[in-house]
């Protein structure tokens, strides 16, 4: 059975990204914007929140004028530390500043099929076998919804998405693919079976809900409405914005930062007006659109900045941060994907974000590869020693043993390299072999990032969900399908 | 002289300035220069060459979409003038556009308005969460030749696929193409539907349609 996944904690390395007083510059342009430009807020439920908390609303265009004290306000009852439950307590994932959880990214459409190699269309079998894989990697903390589960009816599909990895994992899930009060309803009632009640549920969030923005400064009705039940559940809930120069947001990345900021904090200022002290974060996944195509990049310096520089947003804050990461434009796991996915997991690493998003797809979080997958999760391995630095001390520095060996010897047989040698980074999918033997065999990571998926699926069994359970899971959707 | 305001009509095409293409227009309305020669002779050059730049990897998207706005200030001047005259300017196909029902997501679908507009077309913008008879009720009511569905959520998109079948109740489908668009979609979603044209992004979908309209 998997243990507690990996992460980076306790970091040596540390990155500059803003002064202070840059910081502040951001902040208080945001709260320029949400005071004097306004937010869209497309829900009944949302705007009598709003007006009941003296905020300037506007019932014909949604939008909603805030003055900045409001907003600060309400984010200081934003819980700063709390943990993301799993069915096994085990793998709950601590969100306190000091850990970097990975999970799979989401949501995509297409799957590079595990045994064919061709490309379809996803459906309900690849969340399940997702699911499954991921449930066997220490490098994967938490699961979003990897791929749409579309030969399931649009009314409950993103419920029959969580049902299927809880069914498959014992660790947390994060669905991005529930953005309606229908669906919402019935997934924390469905979360509140895996806990064991709706109050053990708010002690044992075993579901999050992440909700993506509409920029530039909008938001989706249904999003508020599942988020605003989310958060009266003690549901972590999050809202992501994506947005990118040139379209939805500035040319420039300070502009970018302070329209997708604006969206964020105002969002999560109303769940906090609703109900103080909600479990909450700040997800992010801004870019900049491709200045020939206008299409999301999924890489680029660009995105890079913005992953060392959201943490630091979301740090002002005192909130965690699910930031993207991953995610090449990639057409196939190639040159591209290494650059992209690991200098943007880098930079969003090391500033400690508390998730990133996530493993597994090429195109722009569109297609699935399970290749693409396993190699991410070696990006993270690296990544994650890299950031662990160098620890100097009497052993590490190795006097004694520097002396005993002397010039001219080696060090293979010294008691002290057998004692450390497996902190030394041994890789899965990195060719180190003689060039000959490549000569020969012609193969590399991407064979053997697949061969692994292929033997994790057919031999690695999850630990079941009570079958009790699953069919109270499979009548909460049912119930859900025909109300 | 003709040619000077000509020059300058190319001109603020290319560097994008609504303000001034408006106003040159106006300028050659009042000075009794032919509309139609106006538009192919000032305004259209500029376009041409701001496509041309793009191709060869000088210009970027934001340059068309701006000389795509400022030609469309020149046209609400000079198309009024035109129907005066009994003329009309040559358009290359009548498009209807919208984000389907459910979905809010007009960042993509707007940039093809744009790009449509800016290469000839006359689009009919519906906006977005666009019940899917209203799709068939504007291609109807503007005899349409193409009909441009935008989708951004895997659960909005098979909507897409409901508006094909109205047309085709509706008896429109002979004549109207299909062409459809967003995130999800691919090409072959597409053809699965029987939609008969698809881009993954706004350039393509100008090729596209240009395609449709058999020019």
């Amino acid at each position: 059975m998997p243990g507690q996944p990996k992460s980076v904690t306790n970091p040596r390395l540390k990155l500059h990204v803003f002064s202070p007083e840059e910081i502040q510059k951001i902040h208080t342009a945001t709260l320029d914007v949400i005071e004097s430009v306004g937010v869209r807020f497309p829900s009944q439920r949302a705007l009598d929140i709003w007006e009941a908390h003296g905020a300037d609303v506007d019932r014909e265009t949604k939008v909603v004028k805030v003055r900045g004290h409001i907003i600060e306000e309400a984010l200081k009852s934003c819980p700063p530390v709390y943990s993301l439950a799993a069915r096994d307590p085990q793998q709950d994932l601590p969100l306190d500043g000091n850990h970097v959880w990975v999970g799979t990214d989401g949501c995509g459409v297409e799957v590079i099929d595990l045994y064919t190699g061709k490309r379809r269309v996803s459906c309900l079998r690849d969340v399940v076998e997702i699911a499954r894989v991921a449930d066997a990697l220490d490098e994967i903390g938490f699961h979003w919804v990897p791929v749409s589960a579309q030969d399931k009816p649009a009314r409950t599909r993103g419920l029959h998405e969580i049902k299927a990895i809880w069914e498959n994992s014992t660790k947390h899930v994060q669905t991005e693919s529930i953005y309606n009060e229908h669906e919402a309803r019935a997934a924390i009632e469905m979360a509140a079976v895996i806990a064991g009640g709706r109050e053990a549920l708010r002690k044992r969030p075993v579901l999050s809900l992440m909700q993506c923005t509409a920029p530039p400064l909008g938001h989706d009705g249904g999003s508020l409405d599942a988020a605003l039940l989310a958060a009266e559940a003690g549901i972590p809930t999050g809202f992501m914005t994506m947005t990118a120069c040139l379209t939805t947001a500035p040319a420039t990345l300070a502009g970018n930062l302070v329209v997708g900021n604006a969206e964020v904090i105002a969002a999560t200022a109303l769940l906090q007006l609703a109900f103080p002290g909600a479990p909450v974060f700040y997800a992010a996944a801004q870019t900049a659109s491709d200045l020939r195509s206008g299409a999301y990049t999924g890489g680029g310096p660009e995105d890079f900045l913005f992953g060392a520089a959201t943490n630091v947003l979301a740090d002002y804050y005192n909130i965690p941060l699910s930031m993207g990461s991953f995610a090449t434009g990639a057409k196939e796991p190639n040159w591209q994907a290494g650059v992209d996915n690991s200098l943007s997991t880098f930079m969003a690493s090391v500033v400690m974000s508390d998730m990133l998003l996530g493993v597994g797809f090429l195109h722009g979080s569109r297609i699935w590869s399970y290749a693409e997958m396993l190699m991410d999760c070696e990006i993270f391995e690296i990544i994650r020693r890299v950031i662990n630095g160098i620890e100097v001390n009497d052993d590490t520095l190795a006097l004694d043993v520097i002396k005993a060996v002397g010039p001219g010897g080696n060090f293979l047989t010294h008691k002290h390299t057998r004692q450390h040698m497996r902190e030394i980074f041994v890789p899965q999918f990195m060719d180190r072999r003689p060039y000959n033997i490549w000569e020969e065999k012609r193969d590399g990571a991407v064979d053997w990032a697949t061969a692994k998926a292929r033997h994790i699926l057919e031999t690695h069994q999850p630990v079941p969900l009570d079958p009790g359970l699953s069919a109270e899971l499979a009548r909460i959707i049912a119930l859900a399908e025909e109300a | 002289m003709s040619q000077e305001l000509f020059d300058a009509m190319k001109q603020s095409i290319v560097d994008g300035d609504p303000d001034l293409a408006a106003e040159l227009a106006r300028k050659a309305v009042a000075q009794g220069v032919n509309p139609l020669e106006a538009l192919n002779q000032g305004f259209v050059p500029g376009v041409n060459y701001v496509g041309e730049q793009f191709s060869a990897g000088e210009m970027f998207l934001p340059d068309l979409v701006i000389a795509g706005e400022a030609m469309k200030a020149a046209v609400a001047v000079l198309e009024p003038e035109l129907a005066k005259s009994g003329g009309q300017r040559e358009v290359l196909g009548k498009v209807v556009m919208g984000t389907i029902e459910g979905d809010i997501h007009e960042i993509g679908k707007t940039l093809v308005v744009t790009m449509l507009s800016a290469t000839g077309f006359q689009v009919y913008d519906l906006g977005v969460d666009v019940p899917v008879m209203k799709f068939v009720e504007k291609a109807r009511e503007v005899n349409a030749d193409i009909v441009g569905i935008s989708a951004l959520l895997t659960t909005t998109m098979v909507k897409q696929k409901d508006v094909i079948e109205a047309l085709e109740d509706s008896g429109l489908r002979p004549r109207v193409k299909v062409m459809v668009g967003g995130a999800p979609v691919t090409q072959s979603w597409a053809k699965e539907i029987g939609a008969d044209g698809y881009s993954e992004d706004a350039v393509g979908a100008v090729a596209v349609a240009k395609q449709l309209v058999g020019s």
